[in-house]
């Protein structure tokens, strides 16, 4: 009974904390709830009429959602470009911040659930995947897999989240035996949620734009820039508005990381391109509908540029200390890195690899203003989750690291 | 107001309360207020999963929803796949000219939904000069007459792969390959995440975007459950060889229409089938052999 009345005290302490702030504060909420309303409206729509209301179609079946899920996976690996340090190195100045990699990937595990959740067609019959209940079809289907490690992966996040504020809620000594293995434990499981999605394409002998072995390390590698771009953002915002301590140092380090990492995304990109455009095979066709466009149908070609461009700027950007260490360029960069990959892993991925699609026809896809909607609601929905959860574990954090230092 | 008096407890509860109350009104509203059967579909098995009687009343269920639908006598069956037989297909290039009859001809005999448009055969023309080239070929020619001096014309529909990608990628088991070699859909149970439609090299499952529609005089009253009853909003659906008339002894729609004989179509285990016979005497191929799919679709030039 005492523990329930303590877990009961933490949820109502975690919930009374996250919704007390100021005005600039409250009026974030409204923000995020006005695009949720919105999204939910739409989605509305989209449960009335069908997937008719987007711009999918039999061509070009998978489009703006699974490439919003495809690059939310990748930004759910955060954690672990911070748990790696803290933990495997015992690296102090990051390991201090780690929980906000952890944090950052339940919000982004989220958003990836339902993004897919508004990609299927009878979403009432999502039970079907569940195992034991449904008849979900592993080992042999590659999204039942994925269905498998990103809800574990939530979990895994979920109960290292949970317990390390329920201790410092509680002021109470965290259990390093119990936690520190949980954390190892998400580094592969990290590697796994990119790899298993990486293979859902890779695995489509049917698509040769997919097809190609270099995709799962390009995921991993693209992943370890944007999923830390946003942290590096929340880090300097954090700084600012909350009296949690980010030591430059932690953020100097992680920009250089992402500059490695951008570097080997670059590298294995170059790698394909270069495989494509030498052997000229009839495969080229979707490398070419993506930067040369086929034709009139040239819909992708500028985002394809913008997308290249601006991982080569942050990747010089980040590969210079003077200018990672610079805030302005250090932000500028982390911008145009998730411009450049929530491009490259979006709907650069998915759009060429459909167009044109397994028998020559060139179906030109845009998303619909209901797609974009739907779009923004779960955006809204992720950065809901995540700001609540940052609100109510900031005071935590910094009381127990107070202490420590104390 | 102080801060502390709009954030008291005591309004946010009561406020989590009624929000809670709420939803579950709403949820109880939505199940009460549905249609008729929308809760035991919710809860509906696998078809495979299911018992004979079980089978017998799933049967019943589709036909009585579908005569409530379109006011008329349907008949739907789930007639199992016969022994010893091995569907396959064999579609001559030189003869086909390309008038897409069997195109709908199969969209009647499958009650595909005619607004919007679902075709399971897509036929490509495709210029003398450079052969057989997917990606340059197109669906959309409309000339005056066909077939027209320059092009030839090649009609590809489901495969029946014997080792087909789109079964392995379902994330449900919703579809599956019969002992016959038909690959089907449980409508029933397909979530409707397009794994499939990715999988497949030969464009040749489709998807629901909308409701489907068919006017009443036009339903085709033979219905087989894995093969031409209507289908949802939703779901994937596809060629089965004509399902309802072939495990029965006749020949799929499309074959029977064709104007010109270039369709064939038999039982690969017979070696007196007009199948095997077209194999032995002619030159067979199949579309994309190097992806290893293995089609039961054969394509042959007999001239």
């Amino acid at each position: 009974m005492e523990r329930l009345r303590k877990i009961w005290e933490f949820l109502f302490g975690i919930l009374r904390m996250s919704l007390r702030g100021g005005a600039t504060y409250y009026m974030w909420l409204g923000f995020l709830g006005v695009l949720l309303l919105s999204g939910i409206l739409a989605y509305a729509d989209q449960l009335r009429l069908g997937l008719v209301v987007t711009n999918m179609r039999d061509q070009v079946s998978w489009a703006f959602y699974i490439g919003n899920f495809t690059f939310l996976v990748g930004v759910a690996a955060a954690a672990v470009l911070l748990v790696i340090p803290a933990y495997v190195y015992h690296w102090k100045p990051i390991k201090e911040i780690a929980i906000f990699g952890e944090l950052l990937a339940i919000s982004a595990i989220v958003m990836c659930l339902l993004f897919v959740t508004v990609d299927i067609g009878r979403p009432e019959r999502f039970w079907h995947l569940i195992p034991g209940l449904g008849s979900l079809n592993v080992p042999s289907s590659l999204l039942g897999w994925d269905v498998l490690v990103l809800n574990g992966y939530l979990l895994l996040n979920a109960v290292i989240v949970g317990y390390m504020l329920y201790k410092a809620f509680h002021k109470e000594e965290v259990n390093q035996r119990f936690v520190v293995p949980l954390l190892l434990l998400s580094i592969p499981a990290a590697i796994s949620i990119h790899t298993v999605t990486a293979f859902v394409y890779n695995g489509m002998a049917a698509r040769p734009f997919w097809n190609a072995s270099i995709l799962a390390p390009r995921f991993i590698a693209s992943a370890f820039c944007s999923g830390p771009a946003v942290m590096i953002i929340l880090f300097l915002i954090l700084r600012r508005v909350s009296r949690i301590h980010v030591r430059d140092e932690a953020i100097w380090k992680i920009a250089e990381l992402m500059a490695y990492a951008m570097f080997i995304n670059l590298f294995l990109a170059g790698a394909e391109l270069f495989k494509e455009f030498y052997s000229r095979t009839e495969h080229l066709v979707h490398t070419r509908y993506l930067y040369t466009g086929l034709g009139d149908h040239t819909t992708l070609v500028p985002f394809a540029w913008a997308s290249l461009i601006c991982s080569i700027a942050a990747f010089l950007l980040f590969l210079v200390p003077s200018t990672r260490r610079n805030e302005v360029t250090l932000v500028l960069g982390c911008l145009l890195i998730y411009t450049g990959v929530y491009i490259e892993k979006g709907m650069a991925l998915v759009i060429p690899g459909m167009t044109p699609d397994t028998l020559g026809e060139i179906y030109e896809y845009a998303p619909t203003v209901t797609e974009l909607r739907v779009g923004a609601g779960i955006f809204a929905v992720g950065f809901l989750v995540f700001t609540l959860l940052c609100k109510a574990a900031i005071p935590m954090i910094h009381r127990t690291y107070a202490s420590e230092e104390g | 107001m102080s801060e502390h008096d709009r954030n008291s407890p005591t309004s946010r509860r009561a406020f989590l309360t009624a929000a809670g109350l709420t939803g579950m009104a709403a949820i109880s509203a939505a199940v009460a207020g549905s249609k008729p059967g929308f809760v035991e579909n919710l809860l509906a098995r696998r078809f495979v999963e299911l018992t004979p009687e079980q089978v017998q009343r799933r049967l019943d269920e589709v036909r009585r929803e579908c005569e409530e639908r379109f006011g008329r006598e349907v008949d739907v069956k789930s007639t199992k796949a016969l022994e010893g037989v091995v569907f396959g297909y064999g579609l001559d290039l030189s003869r086909c000219v390309g008038c897409r009859r069997c195109v709908y001809a199969c969209a009647k005999e499958n009650n595909n939904s005619r607004h919007p448009q679902v075709h399971w055969i897509r036929v490509l023309q495709m210029e003398k000069e450079d052969g057989i080239d997917l990606v340059h070929s197109t669906a959309y020619y409309n000339p005056e007459k066909v077939p027209e001096e320059d092009y030839f014309y090649l009609p590809v529909a489901c495969q029946q792969c014997r080792n087909p990608p789109c079964t392995r990628a379902c994330p449900v088991k919703a579809t599956w390959q019969e002992p016959d070699g038909i690959v089907v859909i449980d409508y029933d149970w397909c979530i409707g995440c397009r794994c499939c439609m990715s999988a497949c090299p030969y464009g040749a499952r489709h998807f629901n975007w909308s409701d489907p529609t068919i006017d009443a005089e036009a339903v085709n009253p033979d219905m087989h459950y894995l093969g031409n009853r209507p289908r949802m909003r939703g779901v994937v659906e596809k060629c089965t060889f004509c399902i309802q008339r072939t495990r029965e002894g006749r020949y799929p729609a499309c074959c029977e229409i064709c104007p010109v004989g270039a369709r064939k179509f038999g039982n690969l285990l017979d070696e007196e089938s007009e199948i095997r016979y077209l194999m032995h005497e002619k030159r067979v191929f199949v579309l994309k052999e190097e992806l290893a799919t293995r089609p039961k679709f054969y394509y042959f030039y007999a001239t």
